[in-house]
């Protein structure tokens, strides 16, 4: 199969730095595997491969003795053609890391079979929980985010500021009715008090009729229990019944900056929603994504992008470390050393696979506070990495003793 | 808080005109179908994608052109219509002669370009397009709020529908187009152009697509994916209604809406598949369809 | 074979190339028989070697899609009904043997019986009520239960909703052999495939496909000199979907998992577009178009929509200059039916 190719230049550049390690190379081979087509294109997508090479660079791995490769490919969020590649990339390729890999439906396939043939899966872009719960692997890491910090994040943080009544709009599906499962739990264990909820078909397209019956409830927050399009959507029609500007607040359970750079401030203004990673947080934050849009037609970087820059870096200096690329031993190495960059501060990766790192609670800007094409979130609140992802304990991971 | 059978009477309400609206889709669409049906005997599965481009030609003429939402529900429909046209004279006249199950699947390899197309275009996030300012708001009418726009909705399909159903029935134009449902090579002995006949029609019924489109581009989002699903349900309720008569095409599609936005209020888990049981059950009980000439 | 009786016929069949119909119908006889013997030898032979020299993963998905198309066009070119919900059956026999095997904890080949039992009794249900309409309403009102059957995937809590069942375990055949190992594996999906096609040729070459042909080629004819139409076609769509069923079945337990793509309205279209192109009403065709439809996916993996774009292409191509397919063209080329 031959998928695109992104031959590195790195081969080249190491050859010309004439690098000490010349003789003992470490060849790795990098793949990511995500969506470049369809709803989470703009989110993972092109973004995340550049974000793969601006790791490789940042790490000077050339210097270093390590001769990367970086691969990609379109899973088309169908876990059998994402399961395809992942197997042929394993057993034919050579490729030691699948990277990115949202859908959740497709990561969970490419955590098996990266299990089944020992290699490495860093995963950014996929929400599920399980990844690190019921379905962990020794072999999986799961960097950016979950839905249970989602649901945790919005869901304490809101009561917090004084959201204290909720009223969902549900999708009608697993993954909508596990979002407000999660959210109900935390909003309530907060002493925060839910409402009421309403589930909508999925794909749902009008939602005038939920979302007044929410308004009428007379919830402080309405959560958004659904993703993508649902999503949109629901944010878009609630702004044409004025539900923000009646007071209510609306929380996205499953939003990325996209959605919001998508429907604009004017409709999205006032939308609060967790996130790993925002652009414009600090000067590491900041002088990665300029980077990052100069070669991203000038679209910042998502916390997905953001993930998978942090992961290869980390894998790196893992194999720097190990001076191999043993998956066992690099990933016993992942886990033993602190992860530190510049995108999510210090952390660690725990036993389950989980990436541990604060997240954040943001308001989306009004028009008028906003200064340019990307200033779009304000921070409301730190969730403290100790505090953001589920415990240890609960998820249900046998690697947990 | 009033309410009947135990539901809120804001929610029943809420949901019969959510119903509503999608009925004035299903049926705008599915009278297209029917009109195309009648004079080319083709089913049209490039509907769903033509709807699309109805929704993503307004978006462009106004992103591109800066040309608003009133000039667009007329631009957008000759469009999508011409362009409508044009496929039906390069490619769909091709098989007229053929058993017409090759029409259905020589359109629904143009619905698969088409939305391939738009998708690699414009992504799938789908794009937003504003409520024009004049419906904007809504008004409360005591026992529910309407939102003007979706009124608008309401409104402008019936009138399209009607103003379809009375073109057809009642006009020499309409009554051309009838004889040539029935009979074209009498017809064309008669001196009149049928094949321009053909042409104009699917013409006509793509541009009703397209109309529906542009209204639905500001309730909906303006995605590539947005008609294809939408088609499938339009299809159970074109074989709900039949395609033998223009009115019940209209009267099946506003019904079938009403049905499943009740549907929504007292058992929503069905909400996505009642229509497809109806159609089950009409086709054991009176299997030509509701209104249906044919067996 | 006369045009006339196609239009009668309400549109209900396909016109498939009156040659091959013609020759297959007088041509029971062993010249288009040793020749047919001759081909299935050398599948045989193809699929023996083909494991050495392509990847094996991409070779068993390749023949569940083969057997799939193979089943459908039982239905389409023999018996000249266009379902355009065949991935009711693919699909809902996939999420069953995957459940079955997964949670059930069944032998691979008792979860694949589960399924193609679900899909023949979907089959059942379904066919029953489409062929009530002919022509234009048997596709919609197919493709319309085959949506229904979507939502109930997409709602139901056995399939997992989006994410799907993951992880399915391959186990052992009979509770012997170990199917973890992707050549013993290979093998048993080749045998299991070559008997379906074998099956498939069994039937269209029976009294019964006889009829079936009779019955597609005209209708009215067929029901006056006494043969129950309804029935015939109800069978043959019971049995093309069951067939569907073991390819669906098959197709979890070798991909390891069951999803929403394989009920999706577009797999559908996938098979009709592989059996079109192929040829439909040829007994090799569909898995000649199978092969090329799933390589193009495999290998534009990377290039997203364009996929869809070219499969439309394709499809377009096909019905306005291509209508016998591929092997369809070798049979009028050789006048032999193939």
């Amino acid at each position: 199969m031959k998928l695109s190719k992104l031959l590195m230049a790195v081969s080249a550049a190491a050859l010309l730095s004439g690098g000490a390690f010349a003789q003992d190379k470490i060849d790795v081979k990098l793949g990511v595997l995500n969506d470049r087509s369809g709803t989470y294109a703009d989110l993972s997508g092109e973004g995340s491969v550049i974000a793969a090479q601006m790791a490789v660079e940042d790490f000077k791995a050339a210097d270093k003795g390590i001769n990367v490769e970086i691969v990609s490919a379109d899973h088309q969020n169908k876990p059998d053609i994402g399961s395809s590649i992942a197997r042929q990339w394993y057993d034919q390729d050579g490729v030691d890391v699948i990277l990115d890999v949202p859908t959740s439906s497709v990561a969970l396939a490419v955590a098996d079979i990266t299990k089944e043939k020992n290699k490495i899966f860093m995963d950014s872009g996929a929400g599920s929980s399980d990844l690190t719960g019921k379905a962990c692997s020794p072999n999986t890491v799961h960097w950016t985010y979950d839905t249970w910090a989602l649901a945790n994040g919005t869901g304490s943080a809101m009561v917090k500021a004084g959201g204290d009544t909720w009223f969902f709009l549900t999708a009608d599906y697993a993954f909508g009715h596990a979002l407000e499962r999660d959210t109900a739990a935390v909003v309530e264990k907060a002493g925060g008090k839910v409402l009421g909820s309403v589930r909508h078909p999925f794909p749902g397209q009008d939602f005038s009729s939920f979302l007044l019956q929410a308004q009428s409830s007379g919830a402080k927050v309405i959560g958004l229990a659904n993703a993508g399009a649902d999503t949109t959507n629901a944010i878009k029609q609630a702004s044409e019944f004025g539900i923000v500007q009646g007071g209510q607040k609306l929380a996205g359970l499953l939003t990325f900056v996209t959605d919001v750079k998508a429907l604009g401030l004017q409709t999205a203004q006032g939308l609060v929603l967790t996130e790993a990673f925002y652009w414009d947080q600090n000067e590491g934050t900041r002088e990665f994504s300029k980077r990052f849009a100069e070669r991203h037609g000038g679209a910042m970087p998502t916390m997905v992008h953001a993930g998978v820059y942090a992961s290869v870096l980390h894998y790196l200096k893992a194999v720097e470390a190990t001076k191999g690329k043993d998956a066992t031993a690099v990933m016993a190495k992942m886990k033993e050393m602190p992860t530190d960059d510049p995108l999510f501060g210090q952390g660690e990766i725990r036993v389950d696979g989980r990436h541990v790192h604060n997240m954040y609670l943001f308001e989306v800007k009004k028009p008028e506070e906003s200064t340019g094409d990307w200033d779009l979130y304000k921070t409301v609140a730190t969730i403290p990495a100790a505090e953001a992802f589920r415990p240890l304990a609960d998820g249900g991971c046998n690697l947990v003793k | 808080m009033a309410e009947i059978f135990g539901i809120p009477a804001a929610a029943l309400y809420g949901q019969l005109l959510l119903g509503f609206i999608n009925g004035a889709f299903y049926a705008t669409l599915s009278l297209g179908l029917a009109v195309i049906f009648g004079l080319l005997n083709i089913i049209n599965f490039t509907h769903g994608a033509q709807y699309m481009m109805g929704a993503f030609v307004g978006w462009m003429l106004l992103t591109y052109l800066g040309i608003g939402y009133w000039p667009a529900l007329i631009l957008a429909p000759i469009i999508v219509g011409v362009v409508g046209m044009v496929i039906e004279r390069l490619l769909i006249s091709r098989l007229y002669k053929l058993d017409h199950l090759y029409g259905l699947l020589l359109t629904f390899g143009l619905a698969l370009i088409i939305e391939g197309l738009f998708r690699n275009g414009y992504g799938v996030s789908g794009m937003s397009y504003a409520i024009p300012a004049e419906l904007s708001g809504g008004v409360n009418l005591g026992f529910m709020f309407l939102p003007l726009y979706r009124g608008w909705v309401v409104l402008a399909s019936l009138v399209v529908c009607l103003g379809t159903w009375f073109m057809i029935e009642k006009t020499r134009l309409g009554a051309y187009l009838r004889a040539a449902t029935e009979n074209p090579t009498l017809v064309q002995a008669f001196g009149i152009n049928v094949p321009l006949l053909v042409t104009l029609t699917y013409g006509f019924g793509v541009a009703l697509a397209g109309f529906a489109g542009v209204l639905a581009a500001p309730i909906y989002a303006v995605n590539p994916m947005m008609g294809s699903n939408l088609i499938i349900v339009v299809f159970a309720v074109v074989v709900i209604g039949g395609m033998g008569s223009i009115l019940g095409a209209v009267v099946t599609g506003f019904a079938l809406g009403l049905i499943e936005g009740l549907t929504k209020v007292f058992y929503p888990e069905a909400a996505a598949t009642v229509i497809f049981i109806i159609m089950a059950i009409v086709l054991l009980v009176k299997p030509a369809g509701l209104f249906g000439r044919e067996a | 074979m006369s045009d006339e009786a196609e239009s009668v016929g309400a549109g209900a069949t396909l016109d498939v190339e009156p040659v091959g119909a013609e020759a297959i119908l007088s041509d029971r006889a062993a010249r288009g028989k040793s020749l047919h013997m001759a081909i299935f030898a050398g599948l045989a032979v193809l699929l023996l070697i083909a494991p050495f020299l392509m990847y094996p993963f991409f070779l068993m998905k390749l023949l569940c899609f083969a057997l799939f198309a193979s089943a459908f066009n039982l239905l389409l070119g023999y018996g000249g009904l266009l379902s355009f919900g065949h991935a009711a059956y693919f699909g809902m026999a996939s999420y069953v043997s995957a459940h079955a095997a997964k949670v059930w904890g069944l032998s691979p080949e008792l979860a694949i019986l589960a399924g193609m039992v679900t899909a023949a009794g979907l089959g059942l249900l379904f066919g029953a009520l489409a062929i009530r309409r002919q022509g234009i309403y048997f596709a919609m009102v197919t493709l319309a239960f085959a949506q229904m059957i979507y939502f109930f995937a997409l709602q139901a809590p056995f399939t997992g909703g989006e994410d799907g069942i993951q992880g399915v375990p391959r186990g052992h055949l009979f509770g012997i052999i170990d199917l973890s190992n992707a050549m013993t594996f290979y093998y048993v999906v080749a045998v299991v495939f070559l008997l379906g096609i074998l099956l498939i040729y069994r039937i269209i070459h029976s009294p019964f496909g006889q009829v079936l042909k009779a019955i597609r080629d005209n209708e009215p004819r067929a029901i006056s000199l006494g043969y129950r139409a309804d029935h015939y076609k109800l069978a043959v769509f019971v049995l093309s979907a069951t067939l569907s069923g073991l390819a669906g079945g098959m197709k979890a337990i070798v991909v390891q998992l069951a999803s929403l793509t394989d009920v999706y309205w577009a797999m559908s279209g996938e098979v009709v577009l592989m059996t079109l192109l192929g040829g439909m009403g040829t007994i090799f065709g569909p898995m000649v178009g199978a092969a090329i439809i799933i390589t193009m996916q495999n290998y534009l993996a990377s290039l997203g929509a364009w996929v869809t774009v070219a499969q439309g292409v394709v499809f377009v191509v096909a019905v306005l200059m291509f209508r016998e397919g591929i092997v369809g063209v070798v049979s009028k080329w050789l006048k032999k039916p193939l």
